[in-house]
């Protein structure tokens, strides 16, 4: 079977700008992929794309040119750029296509997500109540995995001490001052145990990714950087989830555990293999609870990781070399393409400051979201 | 006069009223399968959830919740919220009420109350809630 090869990386910075709704920012990103690829819109034979709250992708076709190309919209909560990417590597595998973009975009209003109960399928009360918040799941979740794995509040600062010195070296992220881990610790909480700097904020932001088969990215003559591996999975039974009014006693995986082991077999290749890893950070426990349910570590070793280091750009398993969501925010649409996007960077040798050390070859991002979705990209060059 | 406990409930069937209020989940008539709140349907049978457990995790919201969907008083105090496990039935997430916000440990035990959403308004919602059981009820 013919690899799926990605060609071209554009990235609007993520952040805030003011003036600049998020569709704009898409096609920001979708110019500055098509220039990296150095191919034209006019030559993509397809395109998925979406956002979670800034309107529909294919508008952005007035912008770009009207070449009648097919253009779907994806809507998939944090799995949207995800699904995206599942969806156009899978456009080109079919064999009917060889070169197209995924896009995903976003821009929210400050303050937390407000979610709705309707859209979840819940009753108002649920949300009248003081239920409706994804903060509230996010400590609820770490904190009964620290009870049950030995996992230390410092080692939670330290994940957001790593982030935001990693976001200072990124040009695309939001948060880009270091921060040290007693300002971490001594914030004001916000849902304990997590305080005001260990959560990450609404944002806004933009990522485009050309994707080509292998012999079209030949014949573009772009370095070959393989999709060897895209899986986009839902929850399984006795999973614990964002707004969930009960659980199950006999508790069961995630659907981060399906995305990571399909995967790694479709891969063909294991954890051990990896260089670099983004994982979903929207909170500080995220990124620790992720780095053993996609198989780096076991449940509590991460307390020894993160006072190794072993995390750190220079450390055995770089994670979220960009800062991830803590330092470049989440803009639900775009944030699961800007791993992949980074990933890119890093697999190029292009990533500068933050440049992972040891020419990785092997690049790996997760994603997961409401209400029990999770997609897992394998990068190789 | 404030009205009955009855018709306060913030929703209709998600727990009783009275002295000792119970939660009413729902039984997959096929797996058996315990959730609360009962979906609509006739695929889920009502059942009386038990009114005592112990704290399964916690957390304290402590900013205001956005408005709609909240329906809390305008001034805000943090409050606790958990997960309580229900003696081998279901993991339930709830309110704590009674207990202080820097003594809630996984494992404590708790029982179901039903208190105002606004203790400020007379005649407010009721809403469930976990409350710490005095040393030594614990069954």
């Amino acid at each position: 079977m013919t690899d799926v090869c990605i060609i071209g990386a554009g990235i609007h910075r993520f952040g805030r700008t003011e003036g600049v709704s998020g569709l704009d920012q898409g096609v920001v990103a979708v110019n500055a992929a098509l220039a990296d690829a150095g191919t034209g819109w006019s030559e993509m034979q397809f395109a998925f794309g979406g956002s979670e709250a800034a309107g529909n992708a294919d508008t952005m076709v007035d912008r770009l040119g009207l070449t009648g190309l097919p253009f779907i919209n994806v809507r998939n909560g944090c799995a949207t750029g995800g699904s995206a990417l599942t969806a156009a590597a899978s456009a080109i595998r079919a064999g009917d296509n060889d070169l197209g973009i995924a896009i995903g975009f976003d821009k929210h209003p400050r303050g937390a997500f407000n979610a709705m109960p309707a859209e979840y399928n819940l009753p108002d009360w649920y949300g009248e109540a003081g239920y409706m918040l994804t903060t509230q799941f996010f400590a609820l979740k770490i904190q009964r995995y620290m009870h049950l794995h030995g996992i230390s509040i410092t080692t939670l600062g330290r994940v957001a001490e790593k982030a935001f010195r990693n976001g200072a070296l990124t040009p695309h992220a939001w948060r880009r001052e270091a921060v040290d881990l007693e300002t971490i610790l001594t914030a004001p909480m916000v849902s304990d145990p997590y305080t005001k700097f260990m959560f990450c904020a609404p944002a806004e932001g933009a990522v485009a990714l050309v994707l080509a088969s292998e012999k079209k990215a030949r014949e573009l003559g772009r370095p070959l950087i393989r999709l060897k591996a895209v899986a986009m999975r839902t929850r399984p039974s006795g999973s614990f989830e964002v707004f969930a009014p009960s659980i199950d006693i006999v508790r069961g995986g995630s659907a981060t555990d399906f995305a990571a082991r399909d995967a790694f077999a479709i891969a063909g290749i294991g954890p051990q293999d990896i260089d670099v890893a983004q994982l979903q950070d929207t909170e500080c426990g995220a990124e620790i609870m992720h780095m053993a349910e996609n198989g780096f570590c076991r449940d509590g070793d991460q307390e020894q990781w993160l006072a190794e280091g072993r995390t750190e750009i220079t450390g055995t398993l770089p994670v979220n070399t960009d800062g991830g969501c803590l330092a470049c925010g989440e803009p639900i649409g775009a944030s699961g393409l800007r791993q992949v996007y980074e990933n890119v960077i890093q697999l190029r040798g292009a990533a500068g400051a933050r440049q992972v050390p040891g020419n990785p070859k092997t690049a790996y991002s997760h994603v997961y979201g409401a209400p029990g979705v999770s997609a897992v990209a394998i990068l190789q060059r | 006069m404030t009205a009955p406990e009855s018709s306060r409930a913030i929703a209709e069937g998600i727990f009783t009223t009275g002295a000792a209020p119970r939660l009413i989940g729902g039984r997959d008539r096929a797996t058996g399968r315990i959730v609360f709140p009962r979906p609509a349907g006739d695929q889920h049978d009502a059942i009386m959830l038990g009114n005592r457990g112990t704290i399964w995790s916690w957390t304290i919201q402590r900013f205001r919740p956005k408005s709609p969907p909240y329906a809390g008083p305008a001034d805000f105090t943090p409050y606790a919220m958990a997960y309580v496990e229900l003696g081998g039935e279901i993991i339930v997430e709830s309110r704590l009420t009674n207990i202080a916000l820097d003594a809630i440990t996984i494992g404590m035990d708790v029982e179901l109350v039903l208190v105002p959403l606004d203790p400020d308004t007379e005649g407010s919602l009721l809403i469930h809630a976990f409350q710490p059981l005095p040393a030594g009820a614990a069954q």
